[in-house]
């Protein structure tokens, strides 16, 4: 019994581990009534040898699946062990990892067996299961099969933290390709309809304070770069719109593993590109957190994000004119655009100055990247004069100053070692 | 110099920051009675903690600041740093000296130690919050240890309190000897003593649920499963999970 339990569990988190979404945070579900969990903020509780993080059981419910899906290990014609678990064996396991504080609850997604509605409605019955019967406050994020009918859809948000529907590829032409079985209206639909629900219960919360929560944690989705020849500037442009469009919490990129010898993808031991996944998601962050648009990060010109240099230091280079800014009296929003400097400290610098002027001793304290912010602010009292560099020259200047961990990767140079 | 011996706890701490404006100290130090260094140019002032003293003290400083800064001073004398009485009073009396709240004064070395060491400790909070692995003894009590870097365990209890409401856990902090103890009802402070060997858990296999044996396996497992070979990030991996957390970690323990 246990064997078999394990044999079940080693498939179905493999086949599940691709998937990159990963938080468990932004829900507001609260403990009542003294029963388990509480999601309120996201834990990861442990991190894979890759460097991943582990914050959620993430688990298919089967890999049987009856699409074809080139970029998938579950694809029908692959040629692999089957497995799929019981309702009860998702719920022991969920509930058991969540006692111990391995985790903070589950993802749930599945490979299509029979159709959509068939698939959707069984994880479903897995999370009420979870909150009804074992009045579990844990995590819930289900994957909402596309094509599964708005009725449960409407019954998936009432359980489950987050709900996602993955749009796979960044282009419909790489959809078709790739995933002949899949089309990109079946994506869209349960989006829309998520979209609609999600706004409609934040309206009838405000009116009902005991209105049921209607996944508050809101939707997300991803999709695979590098499978396909799609640039960044397309990458990302799928990505806004679905920021402005779907009001999604989150949009993943998940860099290609090779997993098949299919000749319309990259080959077994082409590398991961770990870097333009990297850099993807610190542009995502700029759209999101520092004001940028997307124009100012990609456009006809550049469609192709830096890979030596971050988005943000690539967009200052470009932007010379617009610099240096003085950290005493420039106003939040250019502090957070010089490269080097977060979020968190540029309000903390934009702070420290109502109490007296900041001199470069003060802000190198802060924690921003000196080596990077110096050449693109002044101070009080600057010690550091600004000579006037050309933006290449700057951008070897920094280089020179910095050690990228992709560095290696950087080099014309042929390794022989 | 004065230097002022106190037992170490916070209101002790508190009661001597009282009394340094009670006797108008201008050069002093506090000290727990345990570090303290005799000195023979010093006066010494032993503080006996005064609940009375140490309140005045906590509500005149949330007056002054707010009490997201208030939570730092709290979490920065957790952080159990040599020196810290005397970096937290210096906080306290900068604090007190001004009309307005000197908390993002960042420029300042006080305020930005505060800040500072109020992150590190609460990154160790975190960290306990997520590394914690309890497991299950055949009375239903969900068992755990820890080693935190910090004294975190009063800044943890609101969270494992709310989390399992209806499981009785005890936690425990080997470096520091005391756990909590949730009963279904409420959070306790036990104090114990463990041998070496029992600290690890060895000696309490037998005491262990039926179960508990499975699910260490199972989360093995699926630790290991999810794992993606041609993305191996070792140095990542400790980054985030450094080696010291490791032994209390069944996904990272030969089971």
């Amino acid at each position: 019994m246990s064997e078999r339990i394990r044999e079940k569990l080693s498939i179905l988190a493999d086949a599940a581990k691709y998937d990159v979404s990963c938080a468990s945070s932004g829900s507001k579900r609260k403990n009542e009534n003294k029963g388990l969990g509480n999601a309120s903020n996201g834990i990861c509780h442990a991190y894979t040898e890759d460097g991943r993080c582990v914050s959620l059981l993430k688990i298919l419910l089967t890999n049987h699946c009856i699409f074809d899906c080139a970029y998938c290990v579950s694809r029908k014609s692959n040629d692999i062990k089957r497995a799929a678990f019981t309702v009860q064996e998702v719920v022991d396991l969920t509930i058991n990892f969540y006692r111990r504080n391995y985790i903070e609850g589950l993802f749930l997604s599945s490979g299509i067996f029979k159709n959509a509605d068939y698939t959707m409605e069984r994880l479903v019955r897995i999370a009420k299961k979870l909150r009804t019967e074992e009045n579990f406050h844990g995590y819930i994020h289900l994957k909402a099969i596309p094509g599964a009918s708005d009725e449960l859809l409407q019954e998936a948000g009432l359980y489950a933290d987050r709900l996602s529907v993955n749009v796979e590829m960044p282009t419909e032409q790489s959809l078709k390709l790739l995933a002949p079985d899949k089309n990109r209206k079946d994506m869209i639909a349960p989006m829309k309809y998520l979209k609609g629900a999600i706004i409609a219960n934040k309206e009838e919360k405000k009116l009902f304070k005991k209105a049921p929560l209607f996944a508050p944690a809101g939707q997300s989705t991803q999709m695979v770069v590098g499978a396909t020849p799609e640039n960044d500037l397309q990458v990302l442009w799928m990505a806004d719109q679905f920021y402005k469009k779907m009001n999604m919490r989150r949009v993943y990129y998940s860099g290609y593993v090779p997993i098949s010898n299919d000749n319309r993808l990259p080959a077994i031991g082409t590398p991961v590109p770990m870097i333009r996944e990297n850099r993807l998601y610190q542009a995502d962050w700029l759209l999101r957190f520092y004001g940028f648009s997307l124009q100012e990060i990609v456009d006809q010109e550049n469609p192709v994000l830096d890979m030596d240099i971050d988005p943000k230091l690539a967009w200052a280079l470009r932007n010379p004119q617009l610099f240096p800014v003085d950290i005493n009296y420039a106003d939040l929003y250019m502090i957070m655009r010089v490269p080097g400097i977060g979020v968190g400290t540029a309000k903390k610098i934009v702070a420290a100055r109502k109490h007296q002027q900041l001199t470069a001793d003060h802000v190198k304290k802060l924690g921003i990247a000196w080596n990077r912010a110096r050449h693109f602010i002044t101070c009080a009292a600057d010690a550091y004069t600004h000579k006037d560099l050309l933006p290449l020259q700057l951008k070897s200047l920094i280089m020179q100053q910095t050690t990228s961990k992709y560095q290696p990767n950087f080099s014309p140079q042929l390794k022989l070692f | 110099m004065v230097t002022m011996l106190y037992d170490g706890s916070f209101e002790g701490w508190l009661t001597a920051v009282f009394e340094v404006y009670e006797y108008k100290y201008a050069a002093v130090q506090i000290v727990t009675s345990e570090q303290h260094q005799p000195n023979v140019f010093a006066t010494i002032k032993n503080v006996v903690t005064d609940e009375a003293k140490a309140e005045r003290v906590w509500k005149g400083l949330k007056q002054k600041i707010s009490a997201n800064a208030v939570a730092q001073v709290y979490k920065t004398f957790l952080g159990e740093e040599i020196g810290v009485e005397n970096k937290l009073l210096e906080y306290v009396q900068y604090a007190f000296s001004r009309p307005q709240s000197i908390e993002s004064d960042f420029a300042h070395s006080a305020v930005l130690y505060v800040w500072q060491m109020a992150k590190k400790v609460h990154r160790e909070k975190h960290r306990m919050e997520a590394f914690i692995r309890f497991q299950k003894m055949k009375d239903n009590l969900y068992y755990a240890v820890c080693q935190p870097d910090y004294n975190v365990l009063p800044l943890i209890e609101r969270h494992f309190k709310d989390r399992y409401a209806d499981q009785q856990w005890l936690l425990y902090d080997t470096r520091r000897k005391y756990g909590l103890y949730y009963d279904l009802q409420n959070v306790s402070v036990v104090e114990m003593h463990f041998s070496e060997e029992s600290n690890e858990g060895k000696e309490l296999q037998h005491a262990f649920d039926e179960h508990e044996a499975l699910y260490q396996v199972l989360w093995k497992q699926y630790f290991d499963s999810v794992n993606i070979a041609a993305r191996k990030n070792t140095k990542l991996h400790i980054q985030h999970m450094p080696k010291r957390y490791w032994k209390y970690l069944p996904e990272k323990r030969q089971l």
